[in-house]
């Protein structure tokens, strides 16, 4: 049984201009200790799609279909229910670890109060936890520097801070929502191997939310290629980059910089993403697809054409796979 | 009653990015000015405040210093607002119009309020232009001198003033001008530091154009949205000030008056009963206070909007 | 923390010297001098009274004296247009007063602004807000002045329930309009204020953060929105200060109230210039104390500036 079931999830925000369909009918899921990528550009929807699972939209969003996490059903849960959900079962960490912790809280009370509601800890024990946790995280002196206030620490440091915090209940699931990107390249490196051996010492399943495909190819064990609010691949991560069998794929793999390239220049898919409060009718994607055809038009469905593979696109497998040049 | 400065710096950073992107912002914020109801209401107010401002001594029957010996010491009774005899807001206590009293007040409290808020604009964005733009430490004590005037209790001062140097209407215009242009200097100074290493005029001062006009002609121009913002919300809090000082009578002197000294008069005098005395010049004051609120308010808006 | 209040008192002592200086200045600049009425006085009347009151003393002389005067004793000088009192004494009288009605009216608009603005802010875009912003805008055209009469006319005139003017320590149906005449449109601004940076604060990551941890509603709000939601209400509240102090002249003579105001623009129709000066260099005192007392507040909230 999947650890969380997501089923024709859909979310649409009222705006001044109208409303705007940020996530169209996903339907996805997570086993137990498995690492998901979901990869897409800034726009995809792909972030929104965790805020909507974690009930966190904002004030003008609203969210519709069915998310079942551990068999029970969280979306729009009463606050009370949801409030139990978060951080014992899912918990969630963010792109911009400079402005996701409280920067006017010690980070020994942001920590503890996590342990104090959700394990009924007293607060010097839940301190003494959060240390072991800031421990666990590697963060040098942590029982020296628990008293500090985010702003005291640099980048790297508050974003190993925020795993600490969201792993201090044990979770199921781990949503990370870029968690890398406002970091410096070195540091990249060390937060993702240490969201790697902490997702193994501590056997949970991983949603890493990214539109870096060098991370998911490093960290994950299937990925989801979203675009314009859907799924557009879903499918184990060697096979899809080894294959992609979606044209977007294609043309994101190919615009990865590669140091084996021999000539230097970077391909680029061609256009803008589209307005998603005036989507264009049929396949979001055909005003910048070079394998467009009329069928285009009418939407693709998301369809499975191997083991485990899914897409969602009118072109044939062979023509996709023979013009890996249509993004030059 | 105050000026948010949190929003004037939300739209003074939004200026200085529209001009990054070489687009004029204005179009865009005409359009959403002129959807806002608020704000056409409130600039609907102001036409006709304006007009009765300017036309209404014509419509007036009466003169606003004569005195209507028919209603005199029978004000309560006889000097209610009536079509018949002439004094269509009645008349105050010594029996002169209401109307073209109200009339002459709104000339002069419209007048002292867009004085009043031109030379704190003037005043302000000049100083914090150029401190923004030398920089340095001409620039910190500049500011410094800022921050020690922003401590002093400026009403008294302006009183202390008013009554050592008598309370004649120039006094009255640079007093109150002068009250407001502290904070219009700070959020000038910032503007001018971001637009300070902009291409066009690192352009300007590599090919030798004096500091002076670069402030003049190039920084002072980007300013403009956020100066007309500032000097629309300005014009009611000038108008409060004096109005402020006029009830108590230290401001505008007799024979003139102003909407302050005229609502003065008439809490003075309404438990005679003669409540109209404090409800006409009390009416144009609030409705213009509105007037100017939404035309701001809506003016920023339009330039700095926000998805809420 | 020692450190920051040290360099903000380096800063408040000089500026509060200055404003004694520059008030002083402003008086020996006026045209004719504070015995110059609209009878002349005999030149030898003029020239006792001026070495009375030490008029005829070199300029530095007549600062240094009036300064050291405040400074070490407290001491403010005579009246020069009741030679029987002093300046001190006239304060001495109104100050209880307005310290009364006045510290009461701040606390109403900080209490009730904050409440209404993040009630408003919490259910946005319902009845209350809507309630909420709506009583904001209308009294920022509601200022002291039009509030006083307005309570008068309704409480007093029309309803008779509360005594139009006067005033007595004893018995508070004499505060009432006072506190509500000065406070009304700076609870409404406060409101405001508080609103917006609230639903801005509400907006934020870390606020996000803290709903993701699974904390209940009322303690995002409280424990982690409301702190930051008060940094602009804070540094709106030394601006709200010297408003009310200058409100309270509106006060202490609409009402009859009796406090510093009276004797502000008692002086002030009198040329009484010592007494103007005293009591602008003490609201001047008032308003660097307080603005002291703010800046160390907004240290205290926000880590980040701390010393």
């Amino acid at each position: 049984m999947p650890l969380l079931r997501i089923e024709d999830l859909s979310v649409r925000f009222r705006t001044h201009d109208g409303a705007v369909q940020a996530v169209n009918n996903v339907t996805l899921s997570v086993d137990p200790g498995e690492t998901l990528g979901i990869v897409g550009e800034s726009g995809s929807g792909k972030s929104q799609l965790a805020f909507a699972v974690m009930g966190l939209l904002a004030r003008n969003g609203e969210a519709s279909g069915r998310v079942r996490l551990d068999g029970q059903d969280i979306l729009n849960a009463p606050p009370k229910v949801i409030n139990r959900v978060r951080a014992e079962k899912v918990a969630m960490i963010f792109q911009d670890p400079m402005t996701s912790l409280n920067p006017y809280m010690r980070v020994s009370d942001q920590m503890a109060e996590v342990l104090v509601l959700h394990k009924g800890l007293s607060k010097r024990d839940a301190v003494a936890e959060s240390v072991r946790m800031l421990d666990a995280v590697r963060i040098p002196d942590a029982r020296g520097r628990v008293r500090l206030y985010p702003h005291e620490f640099s980048g790297g440091m508050r974003q190993r801070v925020m795993i600490a915090m969201a792993l201090l209940c044990r979770p199921k699931l781990l949503i990370a929502d870029e968690p890398t990107t406002a970091l410096d390249v070195t540091v990249q490196a060390q937060i993702m191997t240490l969201l790697a051996d902490l997702q193994r010492d501590f056997g949970m399943a991983m949603i890493l939310i990214t539109h870096d495909l060098g991370v998911v190819a490093g960290a994950c064990e299937r990925v989801a290629v979203m675009y314009g609010g859907r799924i557009r691949e879903l499918g184990p991560v060697g096979p899809v980059f080894a294959d992609p069998a979606h044209p977007y794929t294609q043309g994101l793999l190919s615009a990865i910089p590669r140091i084996d390239a021999r000539d230097d220049e970077l391909a680029v898919i061609p256009g803008q993403p589209p307005d998603m409060s005036r989507p264009p009718p049929g396949c979001a994607f055909q005003p910048r697809c070079a394998y467009r055809r009329d069928a285009c038009d009418d939407r693709p469905p998301l369809a499975p054409f191997a083991p485990d593979r899914w897409r969602a696109c009118f072109a044939p497998l062979d023509e996709l796979r023979a013009g890996t040049k249509a993004f030059p | 009653m105050v000026i948010d400065e949190r929003k004037m710096r939300s739209l003074a950073a939004r200026m200085a990015q529209a001009e990054v992107r070489g687009r004029s912002p204005w179009a865009d914020a005409r359009r959403r000015f002129f959807r806002n109801k608020a704000a056409m209401a409130g600039l609907m107010i102001l036409v006709l405040v304006a007009l009765f401002a300017i036309f209404g001594g014509q419509a007036a029957v009466w003169s606003n210093e004569e005195l209507d010996f028919s209603v005199m010491g029978q004000v309560a009774t006889m000097g209610a607002p009536s079509w018949s005899n002439g004094h269509y807001f009645g008349t105050d206590d010594l029996g002169r119009d209401l109307f073209a009293r109200t009339v002459q007040g709104t000339q002069i409290s419209l007048l002292v309020g867009i004085v009043g808020a031109g030379i704190a604009v003037i005043v302000g964005t000049l100083y914090g232009a150029v401190a923004g733009y030398v920089g340095g430490r001409t620039d910190q004590a500049m500011m410094r001198l800022v921050d020690i005037l922003m401590s002093i209790p400026y009403m008294f001062v302006l009183i202390l003033l008013l009554v050592m140097f008598g309370r004649s209407m120039s006094m009255l215009f640079l007093g109150i001008g002068l009250i407001s242009w502290l904070d219009m200097a700070r959020i000038v100074r910032g503007q001018t530091l971001s637009l300070k290493n902009r291409e066009f005029i690192e352009a300007a001062r590599a090919t030798g154009v004096p500091t002076w006009r670069i402030i003049t002609r190039h920084v002072v121009p980007n300013l403009l949205g956020v100066v007309a913002v500032y000097a629309t919300l300005l014009v009611p809090l000038m108008i409060l000030t004096e109005s402020f000082i006029s009830f108590l009578g230290l401001g505008v002197q007799e024979p003139l008056t102003s909407w302050g000294a005229l609502i003065s008069e008439g809490a003075g005098t309404m438990n005679y009963g003669t409540l109209w005395q404090l409800a006409f010049p009390l009416f144009f004051f609030v409705i213009t206070l509105f007037g100017f609120f939404f035309v701001g308010d809506g003016l920023r808006d339009a330039l700095d909007p926000k998805d809420r | 923390m020692f450190a920051y209040i040290l360099r903000r008192l380096a800063i408040a002592v000089p500026t509060l010297l200055l404003l004694i200086v520059l008030s002083f200045l402003l008086m020996h600049l006026a045209p004719g001098g504070p015995f110059t009425q609209e009878r002349a006085l005999p030149p030898q009347v003029l020239a006792n009274l001026n070495a009375k009151y030490g008029l005829d003393d070199p300029l530095w002389r007549q600062i240094w004296n009036y300064v050291w005067g405040i400074v070490v004793h407290f001491d403010f000088g005579p009246s020069f247009v009741y030679p029987d009192r002093t300046v001190n004494q006239l304060i001495a009288d109104g100050f209880p007063v307005t310290l009364t009605y006045g510290s009461l009216a701040f606390l109403a608009a900080v209490a009730v602004g904050i409440t209404l603005g993040t009630l408003a802010a919490i259910r946005q875009n319902t009845w209350l807000d809507y309630l909420a912003v709506g009583i904001s805008i209308g009294a920022q055209v509601l200022p002291n002045f039009v509030m006083a009469p307005l309570l008068v006319l309704v409480l007093t005139l029309w309803l008779g329930w509360l005594p139009g003017g006067g005033w007595s320590f004893s018995d508070p149906s004499f505060w009432i309009m006072p506190v509500i005449a000065l406070s009304t449109s700076y609870m409404a601004s406060i409101a405001r204020i508080t609103r917006s940076s609230m639903l801005e604060v509400l907006g934020s990551n870390h606020i996000r953060t803290a709903r993701a941890k699974g904390m209940p509603e009322h303690r995002v709000i409280l424990r982690h929105a409301l702190r930051p939601a008060m940094l602009p209400v804070v540094s709106y509240l030394g601006p709200v200060f010297v408003s009310m102090i200058t409100g309270s002249v509106v006060i202490d003579i609409y009402f009859s109230t009796g406090g510093i105001g009276k004797a502000f623009v008692d002086s002030a129709l009198n040329r009484d210039y010592a007494v103007m000066m005293g009591v602008t260099i003490l609201v001047g005192a008032l308003t660097i104390l307080f603005n002291l007392v703010v800046d160390i507040l907004y240290a205290w909230i926000d880590p980040k500036i701390r010393y």
